[in-house]
């Protein structure tokens, strides 16, 4: 299970829709209880593709994340991104660069911009488990 | 000599490379790692010709990306 505050949520939400048509993304940081996730903190990078079809993290701004992360004694768990115009679902491109098996991938759809969706997967290789995500 | 690497103070042989670091540290799929030492950007193409020195902060980036 990997849980998350529904202030973090909405501030996805909101960046994700101020930075459409792209793509948003950021990193997800917290602490780990046993095999249960829990963000403590988001982190909203700069989309260096300022594309609606792809996304790359700024790498110095991942650089400042993690000493970020550090410094507050949060581990990493993954990262999250939008999709602006497709379903909350890793696509092929996802997978294909989901190069940790143990991180969160969140995915937020605005497809429906009135009902966004967020999911959180497990990926491996080309197989894609949703995880349970709590939103409390 | 001592260096940081992620955070973590690590003894280690002195000239070592950060390409020889790449592969004593275990790093997953190091083509999409990016490295910094002392917070500079490291090219991979000078990951064989750079040596580390005493004191020196490593950290992995690894690359993220995708697409809807």
């Amino acid at each position: 299970m990997i849980s998350m505050k529904s202030e973090d949520y909405k501030a996805i939400l909101e960046h994700a829709r101020k930075e459409l048509p792209n793509e948003a993304c950021g990193l997800i940081a917290g602490k780990l209880d046993g095999d249960n996730k829990i963000i403590k903190k988001v982190y909203f990078l700069t989309n260096i593709d300022h594309s609606n079809e792809h996304f790359s993290l700024d790498a110095k701004e991942q650089l400042a994340a993690i000493k970020d992360m550090r410094s507050n004694e949060l581990v990493p768990l993954g990262n999250w991104h939008s999709h602006p115009e497709s379903p909350s679902r890793p696509s092929d491109e996802d997978k294909r660069l989901a190069y940790d098996s143990k991180a969160s991938y969140l995915i937020l759809s605005l497809m429906d911009n009135e009902n966004p969706v967020l999911n959180s997967f497990k990926i491996e290789g080309n197989n894609a488990e949703k995880e349970n995500l709590v939103i409390w | 000599m001592l260096i940081t690497v992620a955070g973590v103070k690590k003894e280690v042989k002195d000239d070592l490379t950060v390409a020889q670091l790449v592969i004593d540290e275990k790093v997953e799929t190091p083509q999409y790692v990016t490295v910094t030492i002392n917070d500079e950007f490291v090219e991979s193409r000078d990951f064989k010709n750079t040596v580390l020195k005493d004191g020196d902060t490593v950290e992995f980036l690894y690359f993220m990306g995708g697409g809807q």
